[in-house]
């Protein structure tokens, strides 16, 4: 068991997080083994990447305040293959904990030189690079004082639907994750550890900015889901 | 070699600023021959629509995305696929399914009414029950079509596992 492309991502019927009670299916899952289609059009019809869309401190006149940080990683598929040309996104908090969006009413200060969104194309190796700024935690009302540990939310698109990863990048050593229900949701603790980043001395920068390291990896293209025999 | 893979984990409830416009909500232009406007709410278990839920539709001519609006309305403007020779089933749209409340998305599919002999001869329409299968069936309306998701109740869409 263990090794089935499902077992690493949370149940979505998870009760200590609140808002599944609604939106969770209570139905089985059914099975579409194999037959997820692949985008044969241009991923961004259309579309293109700024030079700076990458980089969240240089979006606004000013810099943003809080510790400078780079992520960096490759995007690889479960048989190590890099994923080239894959959209990547991203969105967090700025450093006092607060989403530049509407709904978020957390009274913590908005960053007039804070967006808090970015992207990039991985490179040839799957390599991907962002700068910004260290989220800050958050408090919501999923139980009393819950807050989210810090991280920035990932989006990853390939031509492969099967390979569609939408998750969350956290930070080492952070004291929240014990109450965190959506860290905790993913069953597996050896696969919550694959949510943390790992900070890098060689990817720092001397009196610049801290680096983090966050490889991420995705179902095949043709990814055929396995049973826990490991048979398909 | 096989590497682990990372986990999933939900999307939350300001996607909206990463996740708006990189990919937009028109595969084709609107006035385009074969052009379809899919529109749907979505619903949630005590049948209230979703306000942020975001829809992704994929078929091999391209992808679409949309952000669900305060009362749980997405509109998406593509074409029906085309079918190559070999493919068993019927003429469909793969959605993946986000929202707060869902630690991974979900993952259903859009068949086309007009289609209905290759709907009945799908595999995977035929393996559910008919009021299963009605869920994935868009339905007419002045629009185009028309493609409600519930996420739960007597009405629940049917999701697969990828």
């Amino acid at each position: 068991m263990a090794t089935s492309s499902r077992s690493a991502h949370p149940p979505n019927d998870f009760p200590g997080y609140g808002s599944t009670a609604l939106r969770a299916p209570k139905q089985p899952l059914r099975g579409l083994p194999g037959r997820l289609s692949q985008l044969t059009a241009p991923l961004l019809a259309g579309e293109t990447i700024g030079p700076l869309d990458h980089d969240l401190t240089r979006q606004h006149d000013g810099d943003p305040l809080g510790e400078r940080i780079s992520i960096s990683g490759r995007v690889l598929d479960e048989e190590g293959n890099p994923v080239a040309g894959a959209l990547m996104e991203i969105w967090q908090a700025n450093a006092a904990g607060r989403y530049a969006h509407l709904s978020d009413q957390h009274p913590a200060p908005l960053d007039p030189n804070f967006s808090g969104a970015g992207r990039c194309l991985t490179d040839a190796a799957g390599g991907y690079r962002f700068v910004t700024i260290k989220p800050g935690a958050y408090p919501w009302r999923n139980h009393p004082s819950a807050w989210r540990p810090a991280h920035v939310h990932f989006s990853v698109f390939t031509p492969a639907i099967a390979q569609r990863l939408v998750t969350q990048m956290y930070f080492p050593g952070d004291p929240l994750f014990d109450q965190d229900p959506i860290f905790n949701s993913v069953p597996d603790p050896e696969a919550r550890k694959r949510l943390v980043s790992r900070w890098s001395l060689a990817l720092t920068q001397p009196e610049w900015s801290l680096g983090y390291e966050w490889d991420i990896v995705v179902a095949g293209r043709d990814a055929t889901p396995l049973h826990d025999d490991g048979s398909e | 070699m096989t590497l682990p893979l990372t986990p999933s984990q939900t999307v939350g409830p300001f996607f909206r600023i990463g996740l708006s416009t990189t990919i937009g909500s028109h595969v084709v232009g609107e006035g385009m021959p074969g052009a379809v406007r899919i529109s749907g709410q979505v619903f949630d278990g005590a049948g209230e629509p979703v306000p942020d839920a975001l829809i992704e539709t994929w078929q091999p001519e391209g992808a679409g995305r949309c952000a669900t609006d305060e009362e749980g309305h997405f509109a998406i403007v593509t074409s029906k696929p085309g079918r190559d020779g070999a493919a068993t089933d019927a003429p469909h749209l793969d959605i993946s399914v986000f929202a707060r409340g869902l630690l991974t998305r979900l993952v259903t599919r859009l068949y086309f009414p007009d289609e209905s002999a290759a709907n009945d001869a799908d595999p995977v329409l035929q393996s559910l029950a008919p009021a299963e299968r009605s869920t994935l069936v868009a339905v007419r309306d002045e629009g185009g079509l028309r493609f409600d998701i519930h996420l739960q109740g007597a009405r629940e869409t049917v999701f697969f596992d990828r």
